[in-house]
This record gives structure tokens, C-alpha cells and sequence, in this order.
């Protein structure tokens, strides 16, 4: 029944193939707008958006491997400057403690030498001091030997010749005794 | 415009006619028709179209927004899934901006059969199904010529390598698939399925309608209820076909432009 009613239905119907010219018109222009639209805008503004993605994407990815190597530079470089600094660091320390040995050693020297020096000199005056007494005191020893004799015999032997030598003789036998003293 | 208004208790299902509304301008109907609502649709088709992309591709951001995204994704879709796939890195690139404007032309027409109100798929109507896939038959001819010059013709419907007290046979075989069934399949296949979702939608909305209202018997119009409820499964099932027709019909136009492309390889 209702089978029947389709069937009778389709033939009654519009063919579904055949065209309407005003819907094919109305399709080519339509589509023919839209593919001028397309080829226009649409697909040059998608294709932009897509390699504009791909250049950013493509671009930071180079960029932050650039970073790293730099950091990764710039961290050799602090560490080589590092090492270089302790080195230096290292070296100058050595350096202040041989320096110093030096120093020490300089002073110890120097101040034995002095010590020395001081020493031999304070002998010289020393050994000088005596052969200047010992000159003074000769000549004093003649003098008061030889007013303590006038004294003892008289006048006689104020001025004479006797009294000379035996002035003289009394000192060479001073001198001999002395010197014996020395020796001894 | 259903013949149940009749109300003679007898059911008259929809007939074709039925998605042929009257027009709504009355201008060149003395031609045929006047201005009618499927051609209305087609050309707002190419509003919505333009109107879409211009919309989600007016400040292209580089991590897109939703609109951008979707955008993007249907461009990458036929732009890579169809045009790269079948054409090859080579020759692809030229081709995208017409293999996009027939599979969002032939997707946005078929998906007006999915919205209340507007409900007819404008590619149900045979002139439109006609003048895209002429379109298309024109082009790939045209490919065809200029790549190979008029030893084209021959090389479409001579296969190489086939002995030759064969051709006789095989080479009317060939003009006839190659240069008439194949642009008349090509146009019928989209216009049938979509007239087929049409015509089905209007047959479950008819019968349901006619079984709640006309028949007067509980049982039956208790069935109507299920007609109502089926025609659910069948509107999913319609959404998914009107998407895989503008699919199919994309992919064909890349096939036929890249055979021609590739003549004499074949």
C-alpha cells in the first residue's frame, strides 16, 4: 500500500536529475565568489598564520640553543678565570712566604754582621784606650818617679845629666818588666 | 506543503517535489523557477564561509585562540589529509585553495540538511551537484591538456602495457568511465545521498506526523513516537554521511587532478 503510494508519489514527482538552470547558474557563481575569496584572503592568510608558526617555533628553538652554548661559554670562561685566579692566588701566597724566609734570613745576617762589627770595633777602642793609657801613663810614671827621687835625695839630681839616665834606665826596666808580664 | 492536510486518513508520503519549495522571488520564473530558498543557501554558503575564516583569521595569534584553531585544523585537514596525501609534497601546494573551497562549499550546503528551519541540504537539488562536479570535470580536462598537450586524450583512455588486440574493447570501456560515468558519479553520488537524508527526514517527520494525528489509534500513534525517536539515530547518522560526501567529493576532485597530472604513468 504505502509502497504503491511512493512509487506513485515519484512519478508524479519533479525527476530529481533533471537541473534547475537557475541552480547551476546560481552554484558556478557562487562558488566561482567564494574560490576568488579563497584564493585571496583565506588561504594566503592560513598559510601566513601556519609559516609564521613554524618560523617562531623554528626561531626560538634556534635562539635558546644559541643562549645555551653562550651560557654554556660564559661558564667555561668564569671557570677557566677561576682556576686562573687560584693559580695567581696560589702563586703570590708562595711567593710572600719565600720572600718573607728572605726577609728573615736578610735581617738574621744583617744584624749578625753588626753585632760583629760593633763588636771588633768596641775591641779597637778598647785596645786603643789602653796604648793611649799606657803612653800617658808612661810619661806621668817618669815624671812623678822623678820628683819623688829629687824628694828622696835632695836637690842633686834637678837637672844633671846623671838624673837623666837614670830616669831612663829605671823606664827601660819598667818596660822589660812589663812587657814580661804581658808575655807571660 | 505535506499532503496530510487532506486528512483522509490515507497516507500520501512526500514526494521529491516536496523538497522543491515554491520560490521566493518570482523573477525568471517564466525560465523555469524564480530566486528559491536552495539557492538562497548556497550563496550564504559562501557568506558563512568567508564570514567564518575572515572572523577566526582576523588577528592570527601564534598559540590560536578556539575560532583560529578550528579554523587552522579544517585547512590543515584538507590542505595535509587530502591534498598532500594525494597529490604529493610536488604539486600539492597549487591545488589547496580549490580542494578548501569544495570541501568547505560542499560541507557548509550539506550541513544546512542538519539545521532546523533551514533543513535542505542544497546539494539535493541536481543543478548544484552538476555544476560543482562540471567545474571540476572541466578543470582536471583542462590539467590534463596542458601538461600533455592533445596526446592527453589518448593517454586517458589508452592503458600502457595492455596487449593490443585488447584496446578495442578496453578503450571505448575507458572513454566511457573516464569522461562520462565518472563525472555523472561524481555529481549523483553527493546529490543522491544528500536527497536520500533529505527525503528520509521528510518521510519519518510525514509518517510520524500522519500515525499521531490521522489515525486515531493509540497503538499507532504510540509507533509514531518511535518513528520520532529513530529519526534521531538517522539525523546523527545523516550528519556523519553529509560530512564524509563532502569528504568523498573533495578527495575525488584531488584523485582526478592528480591523474591527470600523472597520465602517463598509468
Amino acid at each position: 500500500m504505502i509502497s504503491n503510494g511512493l512509487i506513485l508519489a515519484a512519478a508524479e514527482g519533479a525527476n530529481p536529475l533533471i537541473p534547475n538552470p537557475w541552480e547551476i547558474l546560481v552554484t558556478t557563481v557562487g562558488f566561482a565568489v567564494l574560490m576568488f575569496i579563497v584564493v585571496k584572503f583565506i588561504v594566503p592568510a592560513l598559510e601566513k598564520s601556519y609559516t609564521d608558526r613554524v618560523e617562531a617555533i623554528e626561531g626560538g628553538l634556534a635562539k635558546a640553543e644559541k643562549a645555551q652554548a653562550e651560557a654554556n661559554a660564559m661558564m667555561a670562561d668564569y671557570e677557566s678565570q677561576l682556576a686562573d685566579a687560584r693559580q695567581e692566588a696560589n702563586r703570590i701566597r708562595e711567593e710572600a712566604r719565600t720572600e718573607g724566609a728572605q726577609i728573615v734570613a736578610e735581617a738574621r745576617e744583617r744584624a749578625a754582621s753588626e753585632s760583629a762589627r760593633i763588636t771588633e770595633q768596641a775591641q779597637a777602642q778598647i785596645a786603643a784606650d789602653r796604648a793611649q793609657a799606657a803612653a800617658q801613663l808612661k810619661g806621668e810614671v817618669g815624671t812623678l818617679a822623678t820628683t819623688l827621687a829629687s824628694r828622696i835625695v835632695g836637690e842633686s839630681l834637678e837637672d844633671d845629666a846623671r838624673s837623666q839616665r837614670v830616669v831612663d834606665r829605671f823606664l827601660a826596666d819598667l818596660d822589660r818588666h812589663q812587657s814580661a808580664g804581658v808575655s807571660e | 506543503m505535506l499532503p496530510l492536510v487532506l486528512a483522509n486518513a490515507e497516507f500520501v508520503p512526500p514526494s521529491v517535489s516536496d523538497a522543491h519549495l515554491p520560490d521566493l522571488l518570482p523573477w525568471g520564473a517564466h525560465y523555469g523557477t524564480g530566486f528559491g530558498k536552495q539557492m538562497l543557501l548556497v550563496l550564504l554558503s559562501v557568506v558563512l564561509i568567508t564570514a567564518f575564516f575572515a572572523w577566526a583569521m582576523r588577528r592570527p595569534q601564534l598559540v590560536p585562540g578556539r575560532a583560529q584553531w578550528l579554523a587552522e585544523s579544517g585547512y590543515a585537514f584538507v590542505r595535509n589529509g587530502i591534498g598532500r596525501d594525494v597529490m604529493g609534497e610536488k604539486n600539492f601546494m597549487r591545488w589547496v585553495p580549490l580542494l578548501f573551497a569544495i570541501f568547505f562549499f560542499v560541507l557548509v550546503n550539506n550541513l544546512f540538511g542538519a539545521i532546523p528551519l533551514i533543513q535542505l541540504p542544497s546539494f539535493s537539488h541536481a543543478g548544484s551537484a552538476y555544476a560543482i562536479a562540471l567545474i571540476v570535470y572541466a578543470i582536471w580536462i583542462g590539467v590534463g591538456l596542458k601538461h600533455h598537450g592533445p596526446k592527453y586524450l589518448k593517454l586517458a583512455v589508452v592503458p600502457s602495457g595492455v596487449p593490443g588486440w585488447i584496446l578495442p574493447l578496453l578503450v571505448p570501456l575507458e572513454i566511457i568511465s573516464n569522461f562520462i560515468v565518472r563525472p555523472l558519479t561524481h555529481s549523483l553520488r553527493l546529490m543522491a545521498v544528500m536527497l536520500a537524508g533529505h527525503m528520509i527526514v521528510m518521510l519519518a517527520g510525514a509518517g510520524a506526523a500522519f500515525l499521531i494525528t490521522q489515525t486515531g489509534n493509540p497503538l499507532l500513534a504510540g509507533t509514531g513516537v518511535l518513528v520520532i525517536l529513530a529519526s534521531v539515530a538517522l539525523y546523527l547518522l545523516e550528519i556523519l554521511l553529509m560530512y564524509l560526501q563532502a569528504f568523498v567529493f573533495t578527495l575525488l576532485t584531488a584523485l582526478y587532478i592528480q591523474g591527470a597530472i600523472d597520465a602517463n604513468d598509468h
